[in-house]
């Protein structure tokens, strides 16, 4: 052998080692719970897709950990006086994943497609807003037939989110298996119930706060598995784990654990209206008989059987924490002498009813804690598990007495309040119906002034918390399992972990 | 020869007919309305009317039957409506992989209980036989999704040997590809094998009390001789046809290992589809396993044909 093929054999040997370690892409292995429905923020309808999307698709407006809105693609905003104009400077330099340029056209463009594509999830979330007018290419305004306090929060997620008009227009309504957003990682692959693989995007304008070259997604049902995914180092990162696990994970020193309260909850969803069934319970008759249900729970108690202490108690659409908490209105403390009091008052001591509950673990666990609870007080509690899809038709049927159901929660309280509570909306299972907390409703929409909205929730709850068509029980944990390399992780309320400023140490 | 193949071609179409009006009837019979399932949190009144629209939910059943049905009869098996993929694209990326499961597990499968059903009758009422009985007890007796679990804690997360879950093709990395597949295939192969154990043992016991087999023991063969070729030949005929019935069972999907390891098959596909009420993708998968199972039925019948004389007139 020659000393020129050496040398050249040497230095390619080299060159291949230098390879190796430039190049060795950083990549997040991330087990998501569920697999994702589709990836079009117009169609899309799941939590676990809102995840993937906090990597694909930047928004208009961000909310922080406190829930204030922050800039993302627009640097600022500004209502008009009558507040019926929303106008939003838009950040510059920002380009979609197929390199078209970011702007007050392309706003127009996507909240023009959010109000008007078939099948558009996002319609509602964007009902006030009429018309959208191209200031200068950098100045976009809403124009809405009414002021609509919700507007900003909605902008903070899939509404706000924006996607290139190209690539929409060429895509139609397939745009979802290739999205082209303008958010730090662009969209490489997705093989149903696999993997979803994005890629770091170069020219992301804020491409210094990102730290990873590849992110895949793994949907892992099973909460074991997952877990067992990350113990054994086949992933990074896992959301929703099992509360049961969290002791067992936090002895050890490679992993980390991630709480946040969620911006939802989990209660009981009484039928007060919604079919005939609720005048032939005294449940649903009876607003008494409900107080007495109330009464009867220990929420701490709880908490601790059905959610092994994860979570934070809690007797209102947001968490006790929130700004918003209506403080006229605390958490009763479990009385069960009250209880029977009230049910002998309501002419009812022994009252029954059927409790429906989705066949997922926690709703059982939780399910078997409030019958007996309730049976302390003289309730007979009858259980029955359904297939979430089913019992989600009998809500909408009205063919139920009392219904397990959670809610993942919106950033701005109206997100968890006027949709079920107003008279007809489609959330409202209860078949609840007042015109004067219809009215309050539509009040706290238009009413822009946060100290002023937020007297508006309090009279909201002084008035459904007292009527009952849901009792509330607690608000969740977000819990997050990771390895202890990873930084930068920002615990933001609602559950979608944030790209920008992870790392791997 | 001819005959027989245009008769059987004849009655192959109202099979699939009736596997077709079977299956779509089927599931209709689930509860609940599947435009509220795949509306979302949100249960926007103008998506499900949508979804109604575009799923025909508003028309009557034996409409939205001939609506499927013409779009199957073009080669069109429907599109997901939750991730908004063409149910044939679905089924070509699965099929691989629950292949390979379904081949790997029957192998597996094969391999051990054979074996230990050889074992079990030569050395029957022995210490030998005692322990392949309880393999098979405890093979039948173990539920998949426990076993599952059970080895990745000790291989994936004691040991740290294989991956926990997960799928990687064999064209971008065989070594990875067997190292995701070798336990989900020994969880299935380990049910089956027992069950293969239990005949091979019985079909075994027989041949070896046969008259042709104390005739080569007469003749002074050797023992191993007598046992691997005289005797399995001829015990081996019924086990391998449930082999193949094992085989077809696995490839409609094995539903709890694909959840427990992540592999996205059939079985994954299907359940996934149930809960959320993605009828075109139920509908589109079991039809094509449907149709698989009722070819590869045929094909067995016709080579039978073409082997046994006595069928030919």
């Amino acid at each position: 052998m020659n000393v020129k093929s050496w040398t050249a054999r040497v230095g390619l040997a080299l060159l291949a080692a230098f390879a190796a370690t430039g190049a060795a892409a950083q990549t997040l292995r991330f087990g998501l719970a569920e697999d994702p429905d589709v990836l079009d923020p117009t169609l899309a309808r799941t939590f676990v897709g809102r995840i993937v999307f906090a990597s694909l698709c930047d928004k208009l407006v961000d909310i922080d950990e406190k829930l204030n809105i922050v800039p993302q693609l627009a640097t600022s905003y500004e209502w008009s006086a009558d507040h019926k104009a929303l106008t939003m400077k838009l950040r510059s330099g920002v380009t979609f994943h197929d390199g078209e340029k970011f702007d007050a056209a392309a706003v127009k463009y996507n909240i023009e497609r959010h109000k008007t594509m078939a099948g558009s999830n996002r319609r509602g979330e964007l009902a006030p807003v009429v018309s959208v007018d191209v200031i200068d290419a950098s100045t976009v305004r809403l124009n809405l037939s009414a002021p609509f306090a919700p507007l900003l929060a909605a902008l903070a997620d899939r509404a706000g989110m924006m996607v290139s008009p190209k690539a929409a227009q060429a895509e139609g309504d397939k745009f979802g298996a290739k999205p082209v957003c303008s958010g730090p990682f662009r969209f490489v692959e997705r093989v149903a119930q696999d993997r979803i693989v994005v890629e770091r995007y170069p020219n992301y304008w804020n491409k210094g706060e990102i730290h990873f070259d590849r992110i895949v997604y793994t949907p892992i049902p099973d909460a074991t598995v997952r877990l067992a995914n990350l113990r054994s180092g086949q992933l990074d990162f896992i959301e929703r784990m099992q509360a049961s696990d969290v002791p067992q994970i936090k002895t050890d020193s490679r992993f980390k654990v991630e709480k946040i309260t969620e911006i939802g909850y989990q209660g009981l969803t009484i039928n007060t209206g919604k079919s005939d069934l609720a005048q032939k319970n005294p449940l649903g008759r009876d607003a008494k008989v409900r107080e007495a249900l109330e009464l009867a729970l220990d929420r701490d108690g709880i908490v601790q059987v059905g959610m092994d202490g994860e979570a934070d108690i809690g007797n209102q659409w947001v968490a006790p924490g929130n700004a918003n908490y209506a403080k006229n209105v605390p958490i009763p403390k479990r009385d069960v002498a009250r209880a029977k009091e009230l049910l002998r008052e309501a002419g009812v001591t022994n009252p029954s009813f059927t409790l429906v509950m989705p066949t997922t673990s926690d709703a059982q666990k939780i399910a078997q804690v409030v019958q007996a609870m309730a049976k302390e007080a003289g309730f007979d509690v009858k259980l029955q598990a359904t297939e979430f899809a089913t019992s989600l038709d009998m809500a909408d049927k009205g063919q139920f007495e009392a219904y397990i159901l959670a809610w993942s929660g919106r950033a701005d309280p109206d997100g968890n309040l006027f949709s079920f509570y107003g008279c007809k909306q489609p959330l409202n299972y209860s078949g609840y119906c007042k015109p004067e907390v219809d009215e309050m409703l539509n009040r706290s929409r238009t009413t822009l002034d946060s100290a002023e909205r937020k007297k508006v929730f309090e009279q909201i709850a002084a008035v459904v918390l007292k009527d009952r068509p849901i009792i509330y029980l607690f608000h969740r944990h977000w819990l997050w399992a990771h390895t202890a390399k990873l930084s930068g992780l920002r615990t933001i309320p609602d559950g979608l972990v944030r790209v920008q400023g992870l790392r791997m140490n | 020869m001819v005959n027989y193949l245009v008769q059987r071609l004849a009655t192959l179409v109202p099979t699939l007919f009736f596997v077709s009006i079977l299956i779509f009837g089927l599931q209709q019979l689930l509860p609940g309305d599947p435009a509220l399932i795949l509306a979302g949190e949100d249960q926007d009144p103008s998506v499900i009317a949508h979804l109604h629209e575009k799923l025909h939910l508003d028309k009557p059943l034996p409409i939205r039957y001939l609506y499927w049905a013409g779009g199957v009869l073009k080669g069109d098996l429907g599109e997901s409506v939750r991730i908004q993929k063409p149910v044939r694209e679905l089924i070509f990326e699965k099929l691989p992989v629950t292949l390979e499961l379904a081949a790997l597990a029957i192998a597996i499968a094969l391999s051990i209980g054979i074996t230990a059903g050889i074992v079990a009758a030569v050395a029957r009422d022995t210490v030998w036989d005692y322990a392949a009985n309880i393999f098979a007890l405890w093979g039948l007796s173990t539920p998949n999704f426990w076993l599952g679990i059970m080895l990745i804690l000790f291989f994936s997360v004691t040991l740290g040997w294989l991956p926990a879950s997960g799928y990687v093709s064999p064209f971008e990395d065989l070594k990875a590809n067997l190292a995701s597949m070798i336990m989900p295939a020994f969880v299935l192969g380990n049910a089956i094998a027992a069950v293969l154990m239990r005949h091979t043992r019985s079909a075994m016991l027989q041949v070896l009390n046969s008259d042709y087999v104390r005739t080569a023991r007469a003749k002074g063969l050797d023992e191993r001789v007598v046992v691997l070729k005289h005797a399995l030949r001829n015990a081996l005929i019924p086990v391998i046809t449930l082999g193949a019935l094992e085989f077809g069972t696995l490839l409609s999907g094995a539903v709890l290992t694909e959840q427990v390891f992540t592999i996205p098959g059939f079985g994954k596909l299907i359940v996934d589809a149930v809960f959320n009420r993605d009828y075109a993708v139920v509908q589109g998968v079991v039809l094509f396993t449907a149709s698989a199972y009722i070819l590869l039925n045929l094909l067995a019948d016709l080579a039978y044909f073409a082997v046994n004389p006595r069928l030919r007139g």
